[in-house]
């Protein structure tokens, strides 16, 4: 069974939420993600999303668009990204690793090509930004011949026909986006996005995972208690990044203590 | 004769086009499909935009024989579709009319665009201001400081310029922030894209508002030249000059459709924007198409001496256009398009934008092969007059510039006596 599947139905089964820390491999250095990651494990992650940076971010904010600049400019890649995710996996064979990131990488590697790679590489979701799921039937039939789970967004703006929809063809989870703008966009509405949460489990026979506007371990709080998982990227990307900027090297342990602390909160 | 319906209800040309965006721009794009095939043939949406189209633009731009030049050159006869005769100078504000009427039927009383030489930016401004709409343009901040002028343009118009400094901080840019805005703000705001590029309708729906070009073009040769052009040819940015001339001629066989890359100081230089001939297929905002990019998919910087050719990406009809070979796409380089400006200048009296320059440069090429008795007809996108910085430099001319204001871009903040005499003295 695909790990995502195995960690959502452990978790329900303690009644705990799932805590999903969003990362961009490569920043703040390409040797940075690998310890990052087993930090991330280490302080409680249930999922680990792994930002592949691409040149045109559209739907991020100035944080992420930073981070994939200094990403690229260090070199990453989308093949580098599957060999990091291929080191993790050497010794850790539980935590269910999510790649997040644009079309155009995975078009330029061949998308059967990048199936059966990040498949290899040990990968469990692949979140395309701009895949729509009227543009990833053929993509999503992909991704499952390989037991590859393909992760859709979903907006305040996404109409019960649009949910059903994404409904017919995501595993893993669902990324409910939960406001009107782009990664680590102001405020968030707790009372509108209990509403939507609500109306979305109707419809979706998946967990619903919540991001975009969750910053700390009092927003992570709050949205746990109506949502199955929270994603968390922005803060802790500008946090890893003030760390290492500090002090090359200690991003990693700033990430375990950071997300360690939001852990703690959740499970309040 | 087979007929040409394209795009597909989901807005793919063959393999090309598409809605490649986030989920949070769907119901947005949903809502202006439903709005656009409302009131594309509504009588009344028609009748206002063909009447500021007239009475605001000045249309029909006139096609005018470049009979000196034709002369000269000893080939085919040369037309030119005078579309820098338009207000605020160029194609642009066709599409721009356009979108603002609809904007204007969808209650949306803000609009954003993204701009790269300025002439879409000065074109939205434009007409932001002539139907009292917010306007605010994002420009790549490297692109602000090349085209102060229309910077300066767009706030005269009442427009609120933001520089974008993410990226390469030119056109692409641009777009992705205009994106970003638009996701943010959708309730209120309507986004005019300046080309036939992005997320379906867009390809389509500025195609269509450009094509009054071509159908103007098919009405008026016939009286021109006595017949049909052989070839027409456009320059090629994001391709919407192109789109506008060609669309109406496509299901005539007989005509050849020429699109004119920037082939920047070389196609094999690696300092280029001609995604068509170097390009390969990938995503790119909100649509499939052909761009230039590196082995990982990274999108890549571009270069042309005219900002507008300046883009990584391209329509995606053109794409499909080039697949099928029903268009042919060539490039021009810098110094041919250069070349072209003066000798338009020189022997027709007309300046053209470094962008229809390109196109220029290669009827010229073509006609000097051709017998006389052959027409090709050039869509002249837009009058020059924002390129006079640009040129006189490429010429080692210092292009005049006011004491104060060449001090003020040496960052002196109050320029004494001397300082003044000295630069003018240079
Ligand atoms: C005069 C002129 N021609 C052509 C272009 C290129 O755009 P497109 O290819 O969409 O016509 C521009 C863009 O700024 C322009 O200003």
């Amino acid at each position: 069974m695909n790990r995502i599947n195995s960690t959502f139905t452990a978790l329900k089964t303690n009644k705990r939420t799932a805590l999903i820390p969003f990362i961009t491999a490569g920043d703040p250095s390409i040797e940075s993600t690998l310890p990052t990651m087993h930090a991330l494990a280490k302080a409680g992650a249930d999922v680990i999303e792994l930002g592949v940076p691409f040149s045109d971010p559209m739907a991020d904010g100035p944080v992420i668009q930073r981070s994939s600049e200094r990403a690229l400019a260090k070199g990453m890649s989308l093949k580098k990204v599957l060999a990091v995710v291929a080191e993790f996996r050497k010794t850790n064979a539980t935590t269910p690793v999510v790649l997040m990131g644009y079309a155009n990488p995975i078009e330029a590697m061949q998308r059967e090509h990048f199936v059966n790679a990040a498949a290899d590489a040990g990968v469990d979701g692949v979140l395309v930004v701009d895949y729509p799921p009227e543009e990833a039937d053929d993509f999503a039939a992909m991704l499952g011949k390989r037991d590859l789970a393909p992760i859709f967004l979903l907006a305040p703006t996404s109409t019960s026909e649009r949910i059903a929809a994404v409904g017919r063809l995501a595993r893993g989870y669902v990324y409910y986006v939960s406001l009107r703008g782009v990664t680590g966009a102001g405020h968030l509405d707790t009372v509108e996005v209990a509403a939507k949460v609500g109306e979305i489990k109707k419809i979706v026979p998946v967990p619903v995972g919540v991001g975009f506007g969750i910053r700390d371990g009092e927003t992570a709080r709050r949205v746990g208690k109506v949502a199955d998982a929270v994603v968390i990227g922005s803060a802790l990307v500008q946090g890893m990044f003030g760390a290492y900027e500090k002090s090359a090297g200690d991003e990693a342990k700033f990430a375990e203590q950071w997300l360690s602390a939001v852990r703690r909160s959740l499970d309040a | 004769m087979n007929l040409y319906d394209l795009p597909d209800a989901r807005g793919h040309f063959g393999q090309y086009g598409g809605t490649f965006v986030a989920e949070t721009l769907i119901q947005a794009l949903d809502d202006l499909k439903a709005h656009y095939a409302k009131y594309q043939h509504d009588a009344e949406f028609r009748r206002e935009f063909e009447y500021e189209l007239k009475h605001f633009v000045g249309r029909p731009s006139p096609i005018y024989h470049a009979k000196r030049w034709s002369e000269q050159l000893g080939g085919a006869q040369i037309y030119l579709k005078r579309e820098d005769l338009n207000h605020t100078g160029a194609h642009k504000v066709n599409n721009c009319i356009g979108q603002a009427l609809l904007a204007k039927r969808l209650g949306k009383p803000r609009v954003i665009a993204e701009t790269g030489a300025g002439q879409h930016g000065v074109a939205t401004a434009t007409v932001a201001a002539r139907y009292g709409l917010e306007c605010v343009v994002y420009m790549g901040s490297e692109d602000v400081k090349r085209q102060a002028q229309n910077v300066y343009r767009m706030k005269l118009l009442g427009a609120t310029v933001v520089p974008v400094e993410s990226g390469s901080k030119t056109l692409k840019d641009a777009l992705n922030e205009a994106l970003r805005d638009w996701v943010t703000n959708v309730d209120n705001t309507f986004y005019i894209i300046g080309t036939v590029a992005g997320p379906h309708p867009y390809p389509m729906m500025v195609r269509d508002f450009q094509s009054i070009i071509g159908e103007e073009c098919i009405a008026q040769m016939p009286e021109m030249a006595g017949r049909q052009p052989d070839a027409v040819l456009a320059c090629v940015g994001g391709g919407s000059n192109a789109m506008g001339i060609f669309y109406p001629y496509i299901n005539h066989e007989n005509v050849r459709l020429i699109g004119v890359e920037a082939a920047g100081e070389g196609l094999d230089s690696g300092k280029h924007s001609a995604s068509l001939t170097k390009g390969v297929p990938g995503v790119l905002h909100g649509n499939r198409t052909y761009l230039l990019q590196d082995e990982n998919g990274q999108i890549i910087e571009t270069h042309s001496v005219s900002a507008g050719l300046d883009y990584p990406g391209v329509g995606p009809e053109h794409a499909y256009l080039k697949d099928i070979g029903r268009a042919e796409y060539v490039g021009i380089t810098d110094d041919e398009a250069l070349k072209a400006f003066h000798e338009c200048c020189r022997i027709e009296g007309i300046i053209p934008a470094l962008e229809s320059s390109h196109a220029i440069a290669y009827a010229t090429k073509l006609a000097a092969t051709m017998s006389k008795d052959k027409v090709l007809l050039v869509n002249l996108s837009g009058r020059g007059d924002k390129d006079m910085h640009t040129v006189s430099m490429k010429s080692g001319l210092s292009f005049y510039c006011h004491p104060e204001c060449e001090l003020g871009r040496h960052a002196a903040a109050s320029p004494n006596k001397e300082q003044i005499v000295q630069l003018l003295k240079r």
